[in-house]
């Protein structure tokens, strides 16, 4: 079954079209990395998917439900979570409290006056377990806004991790990082794919990341969807080479 | 980290101690009881303020509506239902509370200035209620005619009325129990939604919260303990005050938390100190008073952005 499907969504600025009649289905395990050059609406095309707004017209499926007409809040209480390309994290809060806020909401205690013994345990058990996925336990007690680039990113993917979500939204995960950077929030993404079974989709400017990690690849020009493939596929289609690719295929 | 949480617990207590026995030592000291009394309550209404505004993120310019319809609250109820205390206490936070609860309903679509000059707006209209509804509430004079009775405990009568002490005890005692509350609630998942809507709206609500309902709920809690503490006011002065409602009343307690410290829990109650202890002393010798303390608020602001305490607590770390 299809963890998401998306039914020729557009969305209209006044005279702007930013996203133009873009279906896409994303199977559930799959890794799907959305590229195109800059204004193409990859990032407009998320934020229909993560309920930033509404699509002018066209339907989004997650879970086999209709979540077109839903809040933000309401999809990753089904379980989307979602980064963004300027981290977006609690700064003043250390990296332990910034993943525990994530941990209790996604145990369903956002509401609470009160916490007991056994649940703390089990939202701090989740809270290291994630934490270690992302290689930050030796950081636990540090402020996240003190954090190198990469390891705010790494936090940032940590709080989306403990809310268990079934479809991990990325956008331009290693965005203004260097290489060393760039190869560990890769080396993460791989092992959540492969070793943790995550569904990911990911908007991502860095070809080598991109060639390296997608099982499929979405390219948007314009707002249209130009060429859905493989990276095999995408990197002989001579479409994508002239809009797009250029010389760095 | 054991040696942070050890200075925690003795400032703790000394903040404590220093409360529990401030009659005798502000006496000596040129004070009077009555006087640590308003501390106390203006400093629960300023740590009111602060639960949203520190501790949300947001600020309201109206609170001191709710802080007056606590007193108005409190005072006709004993001066029409019952010569209760205890009632005029509980009357007073539901009046303050549900008016906040319903409003907050409006008040919370809006962010920012908006949120802030919306907040002075409903504030506003209880004020002018107060003032023209001169048959309930004594209008521009105030409400009078009622006076806090003694604490009825079946075996005994603690007279709050006529000694001083007793009263302030009374009062630290209610402000222990709202104080408990709100620390109680900040340490817990909700509290911690408060602060995460603080640090960054954008994530929070991409962690699944509803960022709209959650600062509702904190805006409401805010409201209670603001009725909360406008009934004890009512019971200090034994009076109600329409300008308790009135917008320049909210900027003292925005003053109080920001001077004190708004990103500590007891930094507005050292700002209530400051305000109210400076209001006392120089309001005998000038009637600008207000020029003093509002010269010592842009210092504060100037030059220690966190706040008196947020500067007390830097410097000794």
């Amino acid at each position: 079954m299809n963890v998401l499907d998306i039914n020729n969504v557009t969305k209209r600025f006044g005279n702007l079209v930013a996203v133009r009649d873009v279906s896409l289905s994303v199977a559930k395990g799959e890794l799907c990395a959305i590229i195109g050059p800059n204004g193409a609406g990859k990032t407009t095309f998320f934020n229909l998917i993560s309920g930033f707004f509404p699509p002018t017209s066209g339907s989004i499926t997650f879970d086999g439900r209709n979540i077109t007409r839903l809040s933000t809040h309401e999809r990753v209480t089904r379980g989307m979570a979602r980064t963004f390309q300027i981290t977006e994290i609690f700064p003043e809060l250390t990296v332990f409290e910034n993943v525990r806020i994530a941990a209790e909401v996604a145990g369903g205690y956002r509401l609470r006056p009160w916490i007991n013994r056994a649940e703390a345990a089990q939202v701090h058990a989740r809270v290291e377990e994630t934490l270690k996925l992302v290689s930050l336990e030796t950081k636990t007690d540090r402020l996240v806004g003190e954090l190198a680039h990469g390891d705010q990113r790494a936090a940032e993917i940590a709080m989306a991790l403990a809310l268990k979500p079934h479809l991990l939204l990325l956008d331009e995960p290693t965005a203004g990082m260097g290489d060393q950077e760039t190869f560990q929030i890769t080396q993460l993404i791989r092992r959540l794919h492969r070793d943790s079974n995550y569904t990911i989709v990911l908007i991502e400017h860095d070809m080598r990341v991109v060639f390296n990690l997608a099982d499929r690849i979405c390219v948007l020009d314009q707002g249209r969807m130009l060429a859905q493939g493989t990276p095999q596929e995408i990197a002989a289609n001579e479409t994508v080479q002239a809009a797009y690719l250029g010389n760095a295929a | 980290m054991s040696a942070e949480q050890t200075r925690k617990l003795i400032a703790l207590a000394a903040i404590w101690a220093a409360l529990l026995f401030a009659p005798y030592w502000m006496v000596p000291l040129g004070g009077y009881t009555a006087l640590a009394t308003r501390v106390l309550v203006l400093g629960l209404a300023a740590m009111s303020l602060n639960f949203l505004l520190g501790f949300t993120g947001v600020l309201s310019f109206g609170h001191a509506a709710y802080f007056g319809l606590g007193a108005y609250g409190a005072g006709l109820a004993l001066k029409f239902v019952a010569p209760s205390t205890p009632l005029a206490l509980i009357l007073g936070m539901l009046l303050g509370g549900l008016c906040g609860a319903i409003l907050g309903t409006l008040i919370v679509r809006r962010r920012g200035v908006y949120f802030a000059m919306v907040t002075i707006a409903f504030g506003q209209v209880f004020y002018y209620i107060a003032f023209q509804w001169s048959s309930l509430t004594g209008g521009d004079d105030g409400l009078r005619g009622f006076s806090r009775q003694p604490l009825d405990f079946g075996a005994f009568k603690l007279d709050i009325l006529s000694n001083a002490n007793n009263f302030y005890y009374f009062v630290l005692f209610c402000f222990a129990l709202a104080v408990g509350v709100m620390a109680f609630i900040l340490r817990s998942p909700f509290g911690r939604t408060m602060i995460a809507i603080r640090e960054n709206e954008r994530r929070a609500r991409f962690l699944g919260i509803p960022v709209e309902r959650h600062i509702w709920i904190a805006f409401t809690l805010s409201c209670f303990f603001m009725g909360f503490a406008g009934a004890l006011y009512a019971l200090v002065n034994n009076f109600a005050d329409p300008r308790g409602l009135h917008y320049s009343q909210s900027g003292d307690f925005v003053m109080m938390a920001v001077m004190g410290g708004m990103r500590s829990f007891w930094g507005p109650l050292l700002g209530a100190a400051v305000f109210v202890v400076l209001q006392d002393y120089l309001s005998s010798i000038t009637v600008n008073w207000m020029s003093f303390v509002g010269l010592l608020f842009v210092l504060v602001v100037l030059f220690f952005p966190r706040g008196l305490l947020g500067f007390l607590q830097r410097s000794k770390a």
